[in-house]
């Protein structure tokens, strides 16, 4: 288990004070302006030796994303762009972050802003969130007025402003173009790629957008070393992880832990384990709702990250674990999902807007058990169809669930199926 | 893409409190210069803010005004958008995630407790005017599970009797702390933190927090 010396978020249950004063005791701000001494490349190397793959649910190297901006400043800005629209169920970390540790967050931006030479960041947080707003906006506020951010920031020459936007409500806008749409005042719809927005992003500019845990942790790693980070958890898949554990665990909690950690402990030393005890578990939606769920054998021996999930064909995604114990109806809850996906679907692409909306009203049939079995190829290739065939990773993202669903559960399904057909019969019988 | 579309009755005029007129000269002052289409949501939840929490067309109208913008592009963003209110609510806006997280710790008591205490179902009103329920997604609180947004505020960790309990209180002009109903503080463990713990005496201080990188 990991130390707790060597955890990141030390007030990630609020219990200290999330002011500028609590921040500084915890190494926030200490020696910023040395850090800033770097030259912005000096910065990205680091980061990259760190190893730090972006905490938003893509797992792209963070420092590596950075290196895509323009070396120089020309007429257009460049901005950084802080993605806290934090929707996808199961995932609730981002929110502790903002509420509890705030200035780890806009320590992050100077610094990550300044890699990439931006001159603001834009931090997008989910109107959802008010109350954590107010709290992030206080902790922007109290830098300004201490000359942490602002003109000449931390006394290093560059100039640096911090924007708060709250969005209004739409998953998608977690999706990155969707959100610079929305942050220039538009409807919430992805823009096709390219231009990717390191060449054309927000206004045109040259943009990065980043999750928040992926920016409120940089200024720690280069406080302690890229080495440090990169020394946590396995080759490839280093540093510590949030991760929430929500569903049928005694103890649902968020936890920061050393990527790589087995599931199973993830569970069980954190969570109180699952309800009814580990062998009533069923299955885990490792990584936030869009990944595909895993059945219980392979939760047995599986570690949280994103190479040995994505070799079971699921992801880490933002390593919100959903569990699942035997008392649930699994087809329901994959078809809870679907209703959120067409839900959210912004209406701009075909196989999307009508796909969802066709796969959810197939799970239900699922779910009563009122379809046919061949139905059930028809489902998975209409999931094949709607995959890879939209803007954006939404469609993706709606058609994963399901398809993890039938590798793991088709004999449910079609159980299910053939008993409801079953018990048709045996009334006509009597009849 | 929710698609709601405006109440039918609508107010002749709607104008901006002189209060809120400086907020708004404020936030727009945030954004790029010529890029003031980029506040036209928190324009929009102002005006929610300041008309009962729901937007009338002519409040649309205004924001689309003062951004210089298009009325239908204002109206496009005001329908998008599941926060914005296109017609009159209660007073107690409660608001029941029922996503997956939520499900599976019972938010199907949740809503049956608001079902069977007021009588109203997803998108109704009470006859007092005092709740309207609408059932959302995902609200970002997982592992406080299951979850009513009212208004601003999450409450947490609920169930069929604490829903209770907070909707008696609503009614009775009592309020209810936010945040979790079963005491806990937020997202740790219940019984008790797994993590952090060595950090409580030195005020979450790492404390061989010494090793920095070389700086110049």
């Amino acid at each position: 288990m990991l130390k707790d010396e060597d955890r990141i978020f030390t007030n990630l249950y609020g219990w200290f004070d999330r002011g500028l004063a609590g921040a500084r005791k915890r190494g926030d701000w200490s020696n910023t302006r040395e850090l800033l001494k770097n030259t912005p490349d000096e910065i990205v190397e680091l980061v990259k030796a760190s190893g730090l793959r972006g905490r938003g649910g893509a797992g792209f190297s963070t420092g590596l994303k950075w290196s895509f901006m323009p070396k120089e400043v020309t007429d257009r800005p460049h901005y950084l762009i802080v993605n806290a629209d934090e929707s996808e169920p199961g995932t609730c970390k981002d929110r502790e972050i903002m509420r509890n540790d705030p200035h780890k967050l806009v320590e992050g931006c100077l610094i990550g802003g300044y890699a990439i030479r931006a001159c603001a960041a834009f931090i997008y947080i989910r109107g959802e969130f008010y109350n954590e707003a107010q709290k992030l906006q206080t902790a922007i506020d109290e830098a300004y007025d201490a000359g942490l951010i602002g003109k000449n920031a931390c006394g290093s020459g560059y100039d640096f402003d911090v924007v708060l936007h709250r969005g209004a409500g739409a998953y998608i806008c977690g999706e990155e173009t969707a959100l610079l749409e929305s942050l220039e005042g538009k409807k919430g719809q992805p823009r096709l790629k390219p231009p990717f927005p390191a060449a054309a992003g927000l206004y045109g500019c040259p943009s990065t957008v980043n999750n928040v845990e992926s920016i409120a942790v940089v200024p720690t790693i280069l406080r302690r070393g890229p080495e440090w980070f990169a020394g946590l958890g396995r080759e490839k898949n280093v540093g510590t992880k949030l991760f929430c554990i929500s569903g049928h665990v005694n103890n649902p909690c968020n936890v920061e832990e050393e990527m790589g950690i087995p599931l199973k402990d993830l569970i069980e030393k954190h969570a109180g384990g699952v309800v009814g005890g580990w062998d009533n578990l069923l299955a885990v939606i490792p990584g936030g709702s869009s990944v595909r769920c895993i059945p219980k054998s392979i939760c047995d021996d599986i570690l949280m990250d994103f190479d040995s999930l994505m070799s079971v064909k699921s992801g880490l995604g933002t390593a919100a674990v959903i569990v699942m114990n035997r008392q649930t109806d699994i087809i329901k809850a994959i078809a809870r999902l679907s209703y959120f996906y067409k839900h959210e679907s912004c209406g701009q692409c075909t196989p999307c807007r009508e796909g969802t909306g066709w796969m959810w009203r197939v799970m239900e049939r699922l779910v009563s058990g009122e379809a046919e079995i061949e139905e059930i190829d028809a489902l998975e290739k209409v999931t094949k169809q709607i995959e890879g065939h939209t803007i954006c990773a939404l469609g993706d993202a709606a058609a994963w669930p399901i398809q993890g669903l039938l590798a793991h559960f088709r004999d449910e399904i079609e159980d299910r199926i053939r008993n409801r057909k079953g018990r048709l019969t045996e009334l006509q019988a009597a009849e | 893409m929710t698609g709601n579309e405006l109440a039918s009755d609508q107010p002749e005029v709607f104008e901006f409190s002189e209060e809120n007129q400086k907020l708004i000269e404020g936030i727009i002052a945030k954004y790029p210069e010529g890029r003031q289409a980029s506040a036209v949501i928190p324009l929009l939840d102002i005006a929610q803010r300041q008309h009962e929490n729901w937007l009338p067309k002519v409040a649309i109208e205004k924001v689309a005004e003062i951004l210089d913008m298009a009325p239908i592009r204002v109206l496009e963003v005001a329908t998008f958008y599941t926060m914005f209110n296109l017609k009159p609510v209660g007073r107690h806006f409660l608001q029941v995630c029922k996503t997956t997280p939520c499900w599976l710790r019972g938010s199907d008591n949740v809503l049956k407790c608001i079902s069977d205490k007021l009588g109203i179902s997803n998108g109704e009103t009470s006859s007092d005017g005092l709740f309207t329920l609408l059932e959302v997604e995902c609200l970002g609180a997982c592992v406080n599970a299951p979850i009513i947004q009212i208004n601003d505020d999450f409450y947490e960790d609920l169930d069929y009797e604490t829903t209770s309990m907070l909707l008696d209180n609503l009614r009775n002009g009592e309020t209810t702390k936010p945040g979790s109903v079963i005491g806990r503080n937020q997202s740790e463990n219940i019984d008790g933190a797994t993590t952090l713990t060595s950090l409580k005496e030195t005020d979450g201080v790492v404390p061989a927090f010494s090793k920095t990188i070389d700086s110049k």
